[in-house]
């Protein structure tokens, strides 16, 4: 597997798998190291990190333990992350394919339909969805996943576009194969690669937006997620910023976790680009 | 001639996208729970069922659906673009109060990003592999990862705050009624932060983008044979690369124009700005419905017209444009 | 021939090394050659060979991580390859000049034809603008291009690949330099627009007496303009000497597998061929629509007009024609890849251009294809035997049969059956055209459609697989239709042959006639393009009939 060794010889690369890997990790022992339910009062409101030995990171406005918030939040932001990516990617896989193998009337209809996605300003149409959908994990998580797929959508097209002529495909054709065969095992395989690796960029997308959502108080209220904190610490931003900055990192940290590591792929899956 | 041509045809065929997003939107909206009567019955603190009936009657929300899209379209030709339960005005009136500060934000964030980008992505490219390549790539790998409204927050800290070099949020100050250059002055002041908030993101993408695309035209064929000619670096970079190399930038922006727009709704509610963005969001919380679509209608429209600018310069700049036409 | 000159430029034991990886430590080891003045000297090799690597080593123009380890570059006293940044760019252009294989590439998209060329006098004089446009226009004259005032306003995609060649050639001459490095410069162009390079090429250098360095990997061309030749073996240079002596007595093995490798342009004696046609084209008529909004200003193209041809049995019928023919459109629509929009296919009885899609697919595996390109034809992601066991497994052998018979095809095409497990990118490209044989030959079809399938492949290379499909040809009584841009190359093999252009057949017949007594102008103007004269009309060893 020289795409694995490639891939570790990059220091970036690795760097960000090693940040992902903590913050997967956060998330998997958030329920053991801290057992109780995040959004409970835990202690006296708006102490300072490092004061107070119980409190790691302090409390927020109401008195609920920030680390506690930033372990569990850690939950959240992959979940919706990786759901809202999985969702995208597949739509995008099936439009772009069809879109991009057939041409014709269906590329021209999928494609209007793409367009008016991406015209319309996707936070614009994630706030349409919210409003008429509600706010709760599950709306929210469909909701980002439709408002991300057109991008993949692109790409897969694209590179059907491209391979649908490769004569390997031709000749496969010639071979007597069908439509469907040729689509699923000629021409995806080699199309997928380029569009696996977005996903890591479909995947910092989700989990920005996301926060962002949560910051204006439309995302879920009753889960401890990374944004929704930022929004409390708004209130008392001039003293207490702490609030605000510390699940601010964490956003930070795992996006930028998720990009190294698509980077990382990129580069380990083309090799010929090396040395750039 | 031909350039405006090829640009209006590509506009042409925007309209159907702009039809499908509205009648898209509009259909989506009627599954909202509540509607605009009930919205303004609320900011009229209650009201019993003949008035919400004689209400309905009155905006013809009594009208099967397929009726009342094709009243929307209908006024929508003519800009009515409905009335507006919180704020007691047409919704255009309200939505082009909110515009100059939104498209004053876009600007100043688009050429930031832009220029900074186009700058630090040249230096990128050609000390590639080398410290300064390293330090931008990693800096514009930041900025990519941070939230903007975070950013937003933590700049008004350090600056606001602290510092208190820069106010906080609005507009412009209230207080004094200011008038010709030293208005300009105060908007810009207040202007500051929020520009290099939003423009920060676009910024790490353009530089992206600029490094990978001048590293490829870097290594095409006509590089190898400007320099077989004696030309010396510099002006192989200025002479043959930028131009070549600023043609996926200038594509870039009109891809990211929706992308900008939807950054403006949080940016102007950390910054309290009065703009477009702010009002998407106020209009959600309020379920004022009616000037939400006005919002999408005219993001929409707001996009379509960056694009097509954008395909104007695009064609003056790329010679090959007019001919395939 | 000329008087010996001084030599102007001298590689003294150069060597170029190459980055760790590579197939051979040195691209270039040991190189020594001399280029006088008022004479072109020809480098000739096959791929790998380094000729283009030592162009490169001359002008400093070497990627990033292959460097000069040995040896001095002697040009005007200097070694060029210690020379400065700034001393370097002073000769580039004025002293040595260069032109390169891709004329589209090679060209600034962006930029007029008449600012590429004026901006050579602005980086070396002071002329004024007015000066510099004169001269510019002169040099287009030069190099005949027609309506130069017109050309020196145009972009490069505005010209065809001829005139970007000569825009080239204007370009490198502009300052007189007393050098000018040629790296393969016809390749990419048309048969018939390549004899007219060479010629403009052999002129201009008579008449500012330019030493010109040559690359080129066809013999044909040499024997068309060298007065010298050196040929290029793994970074050495194998021979060396004057151009008549080298042709027609080679002294170095390599040298003599290589023209050997070359086909000549008569072809093997006639051959009996059978009354029965396999194969009818009748009238088959494709044409695309580009472009236009809502039908207006739209271009219509003629690809292919009204061809009609008959392949007999048993036999080789070829397509030969310059890009744009319509040849490739035409192979395709006889495999069906592309639909034709009028007139009839029939094989075996069956009416090819009207059936269903459905029935194209069934009754496929009688007709197969070879494709032109060795690495884009296999799927990098399956194995050979993957690959050549599919088209038996769609049509319902059972996969292990299938994989059992691929083996035996790769005896067949002379490969050894442990290529089975290996992915393509582990392979030769002949090797790879082999295995595109096999997957061909697998359904057992009646009809092969050989695609320009050696054209991508070294000359030693092609005659290999030339020889294979006469083989073949023989043993399982395979019908061939094969279509190719050269000339020589249809002269070997083909039975029948028919010469096509602008989408129609302009002339066909048995393929001793159409060589010998071509009666088409647009024929006899193809034949007379072909570089090198008599050295491409020599006899050679027949292919197996």
């Amino acid at each position: 597997m020289d795409a694995v060794k490639r891939y570790f010889r990059s220091p970036a690369a690795v760097v960000g798998l090693v940040l992902l890997l903590i913050v997967i990790v956060m998330a998997i022992s958030a329920s053991w190291i801290y057992p109780r339910e995040p959004l409970a009062l835990a202690g006296r409101p708006l102490i300072w990190p490092f004061s107070n030995p119980r409190f790691l990171l302090g409390t927020d406005n109401s008195g609920r333990d920030i680390a506690a918030q930033i372990f569990y939040g850690a939950r959240i932001s992959l979940l919706i992350g990786g759901v809202a990516t999985a969702i995208a990617i597949a739509i995008g896989i099936l439009i772009g394919a069809f879109a991009g193998y057939y041409g014709g009337w269906i590329d021209n209809i999928l494609m209007r339909i793409t367009e008016a996605f991406q015209t319309l300003p996707n936070f614009v149409l994630l706030l349409v969805l919210v409003a008429v959908f509600g706010s709760t994990l599950t709306t929210v998580t469909i909701a980002v996943g439709v408002v991300s797929w057109p991008a993949p959508a692109r790409l897969t097209r694209a590179e059907f576009l491209s391979l649908r002529n490769r004569e390997f495909v031709q000749a496969a054709r010639t071979l007597g194969m069908r439509d469907i065969q040729l689509i699923l095992r000629e021409i995806l395989p080699n199309a997928l690669p380029p569009v696996i690796v977005y996903a890591s960029v479909v995947m910092a997308v989700a989990i920005l937006l996301e926060s962002a959502l949560a910051f204006l108080r439309l995302s879920d209220p009753n889960v401890a997620s990374w944004g929704n904190l930022i929004g409390l610490g708004r209130d008392v931003l001039r003293v207490q910023w702490y609030v605000s900055a510390i699940p601010g990192v964490a956003i930070l940290v795992t996006v930028l976790a998720v990009s190294l590591v698509g980077q990382g792929l990129n580069d380990a899956l083309n090799p010929r680009l090396k040395g750039r | 001639m031909r350039i405006l041509k090829l640009a209006g045809r590509r506009l042409a065929a925007s309209i159907p996208t702009l039809v499908l997003i509205l009648i898209g939107v509009f259909l989506l909206l009627q599954f909202a729970p509540g509607d605009t009567v009930d919205a303004m019955m609320a900011q009229m603190g209650g009201g019993d069922a003949a008035t919400a009936r004689e209400l309905r009657r009155f905006y013809g929300l009594d009208l099967s659906i397929p009726m009342q899209l094709g009243n929307y379209l209908w006024r929508l030709i003519r800009f009515d673009l409905g009335f507006s339960s919180i704020y007691g005005k047409p919704v255009a009136t309200v939505i082009l109060e909110r515009l100059p500060p939104t498209i004053l934000l876009m600007t100043a964030s688009l050429s930031f990003a832009f220029f900074f980008g186009l700058v630090f992505g040249v230096i990128a490219a050609r000390s590639v592999n080398k410290w300064p390549d390293t330090v931008l790539s990693i800096a514009g790998l930041i900025f990519y990862a941070t939230p903007s409204f975070w950013f937003g927050l933590m700049a008004i800290v350090v600056f606001s705050i602290y510092l208190q070099w820069l106010p906080a949020g609005g507009f412009e100050d209230i207080g004094a009624v200011q008038t010709g250059i030293w208005r300009t002055l105060d908007i810009a002041r207040h202007l500051v932060l929020p520009t290099l908030t939003l423009g920060l993101i676009f910024l790490a993408i353009y530089l992206r983008i600029m490094r990978a695309s001048m590293l490829e035209v870097l290594n095409l064929d006509y590089v190898r044979t400007a320099r077989a000619k004696g030309l010396d670096e510099t002006r192989v970079v200025t002479r043959h690369v930028l131009r070549n190399a600023l043609l996926p930038m200038v594509t870039l922006i009109g891809l990211q124009a929706g992308t900008m727009l939807g950054g403006s709704v949080v940016v102007e509610s950390v910054f309290s700005l009065p703009g477009l963005g702010r009002l998407a969001y106020e209009s959600v919380i309020q379920r004022d419905l009616n000037t939400l679509l006005g919002i999408v209608f005219v993001s929409a429209l707001l996009v379509i017209l960056v694009n097509f600018v954008v395909d104007l310069i695009y064609a003056r700049l790329d010679p090959r444009i007019a001919a395939e036409g | 021939m000329n008087e010996p000159f001084a030599a102007i430029l001298t590689l003294e034991r150069l060597s170029v090394r190459l980055p760790a990886g590579a197939d051979r430590p040195h691209a270039l080891s040991d190189v020594s050659l001399a280029i006088r003045a008022n004479e072109i000297l020809c480098v000739v090799g096959e791929s790998g060979s380094g000729k283009s690597i030592m162009a490169n080593a001359i002008m400093q123009l070497l990627p990033r991580e292959v460097t000069i380890d040995g040896g001095r570059v002697m040009f005007e006293g200097r070694d060029l390859a210690t020379a400065s940044a700034a001393e370097m760019r002073n000769v580039r252009g004025a002293g040595i000049a260069m032109i390169f294989q891709e004329p589209m590439t090679a060209l600034n998209p962006l930029r007029t034809i008449g600012d590429q060329i004026g901006e050579m006098f602005s980086i070396h004089t002071d002329l004024s603008r007015a000066a510099i446009r004169a001269r510019m226009l002169a040099l287009l004259e030069d190099v005949r291009i027609p309506d130069p005032e017109a050309a020196a306003r145009a972009y490069p995609h505005e010209l065809s690949g001829g005139q970007r060649q000569r825009a080239m050639i204007a370009m490198a001459l502009a300052l007189d330099p007393r050098v000018l490095i040629a790296d393969e410069p016809t390749t990419a162009l048309d048969v018939t627009t390549q004899a007219q390079i060479l010629a403009l090429i052999r002129d201009l250098q008579r008449r500012k007496k330019t030493a010109v360095l040559f690359i080129t990997h066809d013999f044909g061309v040499v024997a068309e303009i060298a007065d010298r030749v050196a040929v290029m073996q793994q970074g050495s240079i194998a021979e060396e000497g004057q151009a008549a002596s080298v042709l027609n007595n080679p002294q170095h093995p390599y040298t003599r597998r290589l023209i050997a490798a070359v086909p000549p342009l008569t072809s093997p004696p006639a051959r009996k061929l059978s009354e029965h046609a396999i194969l009818t084209i009748d009238n088959v008529s494709k044409t695309y629509r580009s472009g236009g909004f809502l039908g207006r200003g739209s271009r219509v193209t003629l690809a292919v007009k009204n061809v009609s041809l008959r392949l007999p049995q048993g036999a080789t019928l070829g397509i030969v024609g310059e890009s744009g023919s319509g040849k490739s459109t035409l192979a395709r629509c006889i495999v069906r890849l592309i639909d034709p929009d009028a007139g009839s296919i029939v094989l075996d009885g069956k009416d090819w251009a009207k059936m269903t899609r459905e029935d194209v697919r069934r009754e496929t595996r009688h007709i197969q294809m070879v494709f032109q390109d060795p690495f884009a034809s296999l799927n990098p992601r399956r194995k050979a035997g993957d690959l050549v066991a599919q088209g038996p497994i769609v049509h319902g052998t059972p996969s292990a049969k299938a994989i059992a018979d691929a083996n035996e095809l790769f005896a067949l095409v002379g490969l050894d059956p442990s290529v089975s497990d290996r992915f393509p990118h582990e392979f030769s490209g002949g090797q790879r055209q082999r295995i595109a044989l096999a997957r061909a030959l697998a359904l057992h079809p009646e009809v092969l459609v050989a695609d320009e399938a050696v054209s991508a492949l070294d000359v030693s290379v092609q005659a290999q697989v030339l020889q294979l499909l006469a083989e073949l040809r023989q043993r399982l009584g395979l019908s061939i239709v094969f279509i190719t841009h050269d000339l020589r190359v249809a002269a070997q093999i083909c039975d029948l042959v028919a010469v096509m252009k602008d989408g129609e057949v302009v002339e066909q017949g048995l393929a001793g006639e159409v060589f010998g007594r071509p009666r088409h102008p647009y024929t006899r103007a193809l034949l007379d393009s072909i570089p090198g004269g008599d050295f491409a009309k020599r006899s050679a060893p027949p292919l197996p009939t």
